[in-house]
């Protein structure tokens, strides 16, 4: 359950570049929601989620995630429990590490005794990354020696899911995280993010510029504008509305024309 | 060759050679690993060796190791502290460190520039004791040299697998992804030093016991001799698991030295030594940029000639 309580943020305040990033952001989500966010360029999407995931601390607002207060939770510390993942597939892997190295990572750092410092991965543990891996049907199982570096980007993006999600996150925020991969790939790591989420029921907020993406996918759509949620749909509302419903919302809420310039509108 | 390289120039060149592995393997850490060039290596060197001759002096030539590694930790976290928790840069941090330990590194030898050992017992002249029988006798240096560098490059090689061990690997991999699966890479950086530089005073102690002296001056240049047995290393194993790599930076070591002696042996004056290791690093960095760089080149030209004898042909016709 994630529940953010009108959360602000300005960058550079005081200053020629001063900007309000987000303003009074109010979102709550049950377990198990899924929630997609559209919005234009600098609408405050991404800076969202770094304010979710602790990048920097919010001005005022609350921000608590499985009853937990966070907002002045320390980065590393709440992220044992958010899964993020980002457009660039190279931000979520360590390259000159082997694929098995990296999935030993992403299991020990959820281990159940905090301080096992020199704990270490057992061949048990190295069958079950084995079993994961065979799941994303990449042939990532055979290389599990092999440096993440020498992997496409969708490979490794589909590895950054199956390591943000080894351990269940309390919540999973997706940033465009096909948008950087090809058609083809884009589909089988969405195809798999969807089979993931759904099996563990994880909470998650996933960006998207596929307006068609942002209607399909989870059981709710927001839409940002200026740092604000300008639109928030779910239920049976949601289901009976199209891309142009939802063009149509935005032009009204905010006053003018949805002006991202990745905006996808086709299927 | 035999008359170029004798037994005894190889049996010291192995032994110089596992001795500074200790500061190659620190360096594998901390710029290898961690990528952070620690300047403080030189200072960190030094204080080991005086810490351990001031301890050897008092009776305890084995506790002098240990108060030499702990001196390094030290050395470490200040060198950590000041990068991870005051905000100064970590080129600028080792400098202020490698200064700074210049004054305490005469303070520890008592206010004077050296301190010799000839008259205690060291971890050599004990070992000798024991081992002065069998064909050993003659290669009891060696021997313990090497079974510190052995122990240590296999503990390095588990640890680095460890949850510890990779988190820190990845710190000095993906700034991103660290930051986004709950590892504090301030702490990582912190532990990272605090061992590098305990191997680069220990190195120093055991070379101290070596040559039974200690000097003010002995760590210089130490950062680009390790960097150049690194260099070296990496070159001859190239990629592979952690373990033989960490083979790689002892074998680097060890030819290093062999350099070194033949160099020696050839009548090369030894003040030209650092500048010798100096041209190595550079070389040796430079190298993958150059390699590009003429391939590029090659192709380039290929082509434009290509083209060329494709107009003269028009040209003729």
């Amino acid at each position: 359950m994630l529940v953010i309580e009108s959360v602000s943020k300005t960058f550079n305040p005081g200053t020629v570049n001063e900007k309000k990033a987000l303003d009074k952001v109010s979102l709550s989500l049950e377990d198990g929601d899924f929630a997609t966010i559209v919005g234009s360029n600098g609408a405050g999407k991404s800076t969202l989620f770094h304010a979710i995931t602790g990048n920097f601390y919010v001005d005022e607002g609350r921000i608590i995630l499985g009853g937990e207060d966070i907002t002045y939770c320390k980065e590393h510390v709440r992220s044992k429990m958010i899964g993020h993942l980002f457009q660039d597939p190279l931000k979520g892997t360590a390259p000159h590490m082997t694929i098995e190295e990296n999935m030993a990572l992403a299991y020990l750092r959820a281990a159940t005794n905090r301080h096992a410092y020199f704990s270490r991965i057992s061949a048990k543990e190295k069958k079950k990354f084995r079993e994961q891996l065979a799941l994303l049907d990449m042939g990532l199982e055979n290389r599990m020696k092999q440096p993440v570096g020498l992997l496409s980007g969708g490979q490794r993006q589909a590895l950054t899911l199956l390591m943000a999600t080894m351990v269940t996150p309390r919540i999973l925020l997706l940033d465009e995280h096909t948008a950087a991969l090809d058609p083809a790939t884009a589909d089988k790591v969405l195809a798999l993010t969807e089979k993931i989420i759904a099996k563990r029921r994880i909470t998650c907020l996933m960006v998207t510029h596929n307006m068609h993406q942002a209607l399909s996918l989870g059981n709710q759509t927001l839409m940002m504008d200026g740092g604000r949620i300008v639109f928030h749909v779910s239920g049976e509302e949601r289901k009976h509305l199209t891309i142009e419903d939802l063009l149509e919302q935005f032009k009204t809420r905010s006053g003018k024309q949805l002006d991202n310039d990745r905006i996808l509108l086709s299927r | 060759m035999s008359t170029l390289f004798t037994l005894s120039i190889l049996q010291s060149a192995l032994e110089l050679g596992c001795i500074y592995a200790l500061v190659a393997l620190a360096l594998f850490l901390s710029f290898s690993i961690l990528n952070i060039a620690d300047l403080s290596t030189d200072g960190c060197f030094t204080l080991g060796c005086a810490v351990g001759a001031m301890v050897t002096l008092s009776g305890h030539p084995v506790l002098a190791l240990f108060a030499a590694a702990v001196a390094g930790v030290c050395s470490g976290f200040v060198t950590a502290f000041l990068q991870t928790r005051m905000g100064v840069p970590s080129i600028l941090a080792g400098i202020i460190v490698n200064t700074g330990l210049y004054t305490v590194n005469i303070a520890v030898m008592g206010f004077s520039s050296n301190v010799n050992l000839f008259a205690c017992d060291t971890i050599f002249s004990l070992a000798k004791e024991k081992l002065s029988y069998g064909w050993y006798a003659d290669w009891y240096k060696l021997l313990i040299v090497l079974v510190i560098v052995i122990i240590l490059g296999v503990i390095l090689s588990l640890f680095l697998n460890t949850r510890l061990g990779l988190s820190i690997r990845a710190t000095g991999d993906n700034e991103h992804m660290v930051r986004a699966s709950s590892i504090n890479p301030l702490f990582m950086i912190t532990v990272g030093l605090c061992l590098a530089n305990a191997l680069t005073a220990l190195s120093g102690a055991v070379l101290g016991h070596y040559q039974k002296s200690c000097d003010i001056n002995l760590g210089t240049g130490m950062v680009t001799i390790a960097l150049a047995s690194l260099i070296i290393g990496e070159t001859l194993v190239g990629k592979g698991s952690m373990f033989r790599k960490i083979a790689g930076v002892i074998l680097g070591s060890c030819l290093y030295r062999f350099i070194v002696a033949l160099a020696l042996r050839l009548n090369v004056p030894a003040e030209a030594l650092k500048l010798v290791s100096a041209v190595i690093v550079a070389v040796a960095i430079s190298f993958p940029y150059l390699k590009e760089k003429s391939s590029f080149y090659r192709q380039r030209n290929h082509n434009r000639n290509a083209y060329r004898e494709e107009e003269s042909v028009n040209v003729s016709h």
